[in-house]
């Protein structure tokens, strides 16, 4: 089961690497915004499986990006090595020290709070006239360890970059999700009390739970500052924090693979949507919204289980 | 002999209401104590502050010769008090085993981050351990029912399965045949006592029933209006006037329908 699921990863990754040869440029793109989103999500589902729903985790992804838009304007700092691990590690400890408070709240409560603090910062960032306030502020071309690339090499490497992050995190969330802080999700869920009188502070496991989606989150925004070129404190406000949820719910918190099909056929069903049906796109996005929950209740990534479910009773 | 669990002049006061008060007592080990006494007689309260989920007003409470007054419930458990509840705590969306090799995974990881997050939850000893608990307390049948199905008896037994997985020193069991048939009762306290003695655990259990006391129980604590008023033997102990008082007035249908202890 362990190893091919890994199998199949790998491979799907490598595919993935080759897209640039035979994808064209505009679904290159999209697959890079599609899979630095995926990270944010990636956060949610860890978060989901303990029974927790941010509807703040744009706060995150806009500290990420704005660190890495930061670091090129006022430092200069402009390679990718650097500047996405400092968004990722700069939105990681904003998740700590609000984490303190976070991680005792549950429920509606979580969400809403969680959904506060992003909001807190976005009108922050609407405020502040020296980081252009709604207008935001473009973003240095970024360098690959002293190599800086243009055009079509720039988006390319920024997609390599992006899938490289990507798999690393997989592997690392697939790695926590088999160890017993990331087991004890569901028990978190179902019964505190027992988690508790089993000797483990569940208030210090879902703190760590929301630093890790905080850094993911982080590392998501600062990929996405970097393919759009631009940021602004939209990416702070509630209506990007709802698109990951949305996310979430169409890929389900049944696997890791799962965030990043999920993320990518959002992606691709939006960008559709949109050519199609200019006007009412949102309709389109909604009605998949609903058939999902309606007939996918566990999403996306509940596909494979029902089809191997499927295979296991046709046998004989 | 030197007691594992002592117990000075314990007091707990929510707002006017005292709900216990100079509670004095020693435990020696591998004893059984069997708690009784009336609803709202404080045997509850006293295994809630005794496991660190109340903090007591007054009194001191420690463990081999430690004080553990007033910790937190997690680090009164890592120290060896372990306890299972009147309604049964386990995880309902799991499977019996997957209950178990969770509680065998807590038990087994280093404490503290990097411990949780790099010992895997499923390693083949977690996954033997949690079998040989499965068949230590006889619910091996229900290995792989969801737990949210299950009979109210295995879920006790699973409960008390899941205490015990650190192997503590001291379990304090809070009524363990309660919602439980007249005729499973015995069968139960046979798994469960029979388990934990092959284990070397101290105990300390409410009932309710007085013949499940007198069969299992060492000795027997009787709780009236949040303190200790008879101390002893079973026999001894349920021979006291106040208890039989308190049997015959409070346990009017038991009493009626069981030979008299006296």
């Amino acid at each position: 089961m362990r190893w091919r699921s890994t199998l199949l990863g790998g491979i799907a990754f490598l595919v993935a690497a080759t897209a640039p040869w035979f994808a064209p440029n505009w679904f290159v793109s999209l697959m890079t915004i599609a899979f630095a989103n995926a990270l944010v999500v990636l956060g949610l589902v860890i978060m989901w499986r303990a029974g927790l729903v941010s509807f703040g985790q744009a706060l995150y992804y806009c500290v990420g990006a704005y660190t890495v838009a930061l670091l090129g304007r006022w430092a200069g700092i402009t390679e990718v090595f650097v500047t996405v691990l400092l968004g990722g590690l700069a939105a990681g400890l904003v998740a700590w020290v609000l984490g303190f408070l976070l991680a005792r709240y549950r429920e509606i409560f979580f969400a809403m709070l969680s959904l506060a603090f992003s909001m807190i910062l976005y009108g922050v960032l609407v405020k502040t006239e020296r980081l252009g306030s709604t207008d935001g502020f473009s973003v240095i071309n970024p360098t690959f360890l002293g190599y800086a690339p243009h055009s079509q090499m720039l988006l390319i490497s920024l997609y390599w970059l992006v899938l490289a992050i990507c798999a690393t995190s997989a592997l690392l969330v697939g790695a926590y999700f088999r160890s017993v802080a990331g087991a004890l999700a569901v028990p978190i869920r179902d019964n505190e009390i027992r988690v508790e009188f089993l000797g483990v502070s569940v208030n210090r496991l879902i703190h760590i739970k929301l630093v890790i989606a905080g850094v993911l989150g982080g590392f998501g925004g600062a990929l996405a500052a970097l393919t759009i070129g631009h940021v602004d404190p939209n990416m702070a406000y509630w209506t990007t924090s709802g698109g990951f949820v949305f996310v979430t719910v169409l890929a389900g918190a049944g696997s890791v693979a799962a965030a990043f099909v999920g993320s990518l056929v959002f992606e691709i069903v939006r960008s559709f949507a949109f050519a199609i049906l200019p006007g009412f796109w949102q309709l389109i996005l909604g009605s998949v919204l609903l058939l999902t929950i309606l007939f996918l209740p566990e999403g996306l990534g509940s596909i494979v289980k029902r089809l191997r479910r499927r295979r296991e009773t046709a046998a004989p | 002999m030197t007691a594992i669990l002592s117990v000075r002049d314990l007091e707990k006061t929510f707002g006017s209401v005292v709900a216990a008060r100079d509670i004095t007592l020693d435990v020696p080990p591998d004893q059984t104590v069997g708690i009784i006494g009336a609803n709202g007689a404080g045997k509850t309260t006293f295994v809630n502050m005794i496991t660190g989920h109340l903090r007591p007003s007054k009194g001191a409470i420690s463990f081999e010769g430690q004080d553990i007054t007033g910790r937190p419930s997690r680090e009164i458990t890592r120290l060896g008090i372990s306890r299972s509840f009147q309604i049964a705590q386990i995880f309902p969306s799991l499977t019996v085993f997957e209950n178990m090799s969770a509680a065998t995974a807590i038990a087994r990881a280093p404490v503290g981050f990097f411990g949780y997050a790099t010992a895997p939850v499923e390693s083949p000893q977690t996954v033997a351990e949690a079998d040989a608990a499965i068949e230590l307390f006889r619910i091996t049948r229900y290995r792989d029912a969801l737990a949210s199905t299950l009979p109210q008896g295995v879920r006790k037994l699973l409960d008390i399965a899941m205490a015990v997985a650190g192997s503590p020193r001291v379990l304090l069991l809070d009524e363990p045949t309660s919602g439980i048939s007249i005729e499973e009762k015995f069968d139960l306290m046979d798994v469960v006592m029979s388990a934990l003695k092959s284990r070397r655990i101290t105990v300390l259990f409410v009932e309710h029933d007085m013949e499940i006391v007198e069969r299992f129980a060492d000795r027997v604590l009787a709780f009236s209006d949040g303190t200790v008023i008879a101390d002893g033997p079973p026999a001894a102990a349920l021979a006291d006037a106040r208890v039989q008082e308190l049997i015959s007035g409070t346990k009017r249908a038991a009493a009626a329908q069981a030979p008299a202890h006296a």
